[in-house]
């Protein structure tokens, strides 16, 4: 398997969704190509961060004013009848 | 190495969540308060991303869920509830992108370059624990940052993929695009925002992680 091989393959691999025949040929690869095991890893990292981080919490007092503001307009959508969007 | 799952909170099981839909179609809004409740996070997330902007996100909340309520009717069923309002969602957020940046088309469809310029250039190791280089502010600036900078169309993917967890059939049902093309979306943002954020973990010259106090080596 070629680098860039392997790079059609990454995604796949880190999803999880990937034959095992192709699996085993990127393994192999990764084992003696240290650039491309780097960058598995790295990228695997990333995706790590980005979920253990939650960037945007809603905090709880605009929640409550949001789910307010919906379900008021809801209501009064309801008694002008149906709205074209 | 195994592949990595989401951890992130899925939504409910179809029946579950089909059952409230029911009842909200035939009127109850207790029952679409609870859909509002369930999911007004993730929807308020994926606004903020792709506007990246908190007043627009705000909107983009109040107006996805009342666009929802008011097409309930026209919900077929065949997928899940979350997907059909994670589509109203993006939409309602690219609209509201497009209004602040008139002067940059903003499209999901935008032609994707092919040449080789996701081809990873810096492929510097990282400390083993990157996420604890920074105090906690650091690393959200950092992280917020470094994912701003992404096109919307990679960004939207990622963002539904890797940070809410959809699955690739629902990422592509959500955004209107093929499955190949969410695929290769989603490998070029996830290998440019690698690409960025080793100029922040790469490991440091005494290979410990932390920060060199000297220019010498005395």
């Amino acid at each position: 398997m070629k680098c860039t091989e392997f790079l059609d393959e990454l995604t796949n691999y880190l999803d999880g969704v990937i034959d095992a025949k192709t699996k085993a040929e990127l393994e192999d690869h990764l084992a003696w190509c240290h650039n491309c095991y780097v960058v598995c890893d790295t990228t695997r990292k990333t995706i790590e961060i980005y979920r253990n981080q939650e960037l945007y919490e809603l905090p709880n007092d605009l929640r409550g004013r949001l789910q307010t503001a919906i379900m008021s307009k809801c209501s009064a959508q309801k008694k002008s009848g149906p709205q074209k969007v | 190495m195994s592949a990595i799952q989401p951890n992130v909170q899925q939504p409910q099981p179809v029946s579950e969540e089909m059952e409230l839909v029911r009842r909200a179609k035939r009127g109850d809004d207790s029952a679409f308060e609870e859909l509002v409740r369930r999911y007004d996070r993730n929807v308020f997330r994926i606004a903020q991303h792709i506007t990246q902007n908190r007043e627009d996100a705000e909107d983009v909340v109040q107006d996805a869920f009342l666009k929802a309520y008011g097409n309930l009717s026209q919900f077929q069923e065949q997928s899940k509830f979350y997907t059909w309002l994670v589509r109203i969602a993006v939409n309602e957020a690219l609209m509201r992108l497009r209004r602040r940046r008139p002067e940059r088309m903003v499209s999901l469809d935008e032609e994707v370059k092919t040449e080789d310029d996701s081809l990873p250039r810096e492929v510097a190791d990282w400390s083993p624990n990157p996420e604890q280089m920074y105090n906690q502010s650091e690393l959200r600036d950092i992280l917020t940052r470094t994912i701003q900078g992404l096109p919307p169309g990679f960004r939207t993917v990622f963002v539904l993929r890797d940070v809410e967890g959809l699955s690739t059939e629902e990422t592509a049902q959500a955004l209107e695009l093929s499955i190949p093309a969410v695929k290769s979306r989603l490998l070029r943002a996830r290998l440019q925002l690698r690409e960025r954020l080793s100029r922040f973990f790469q490991k440091r010259a005494n290979g410990n992680g932390e920060k060199s106090s000297g220019d010498g080596d005395q």
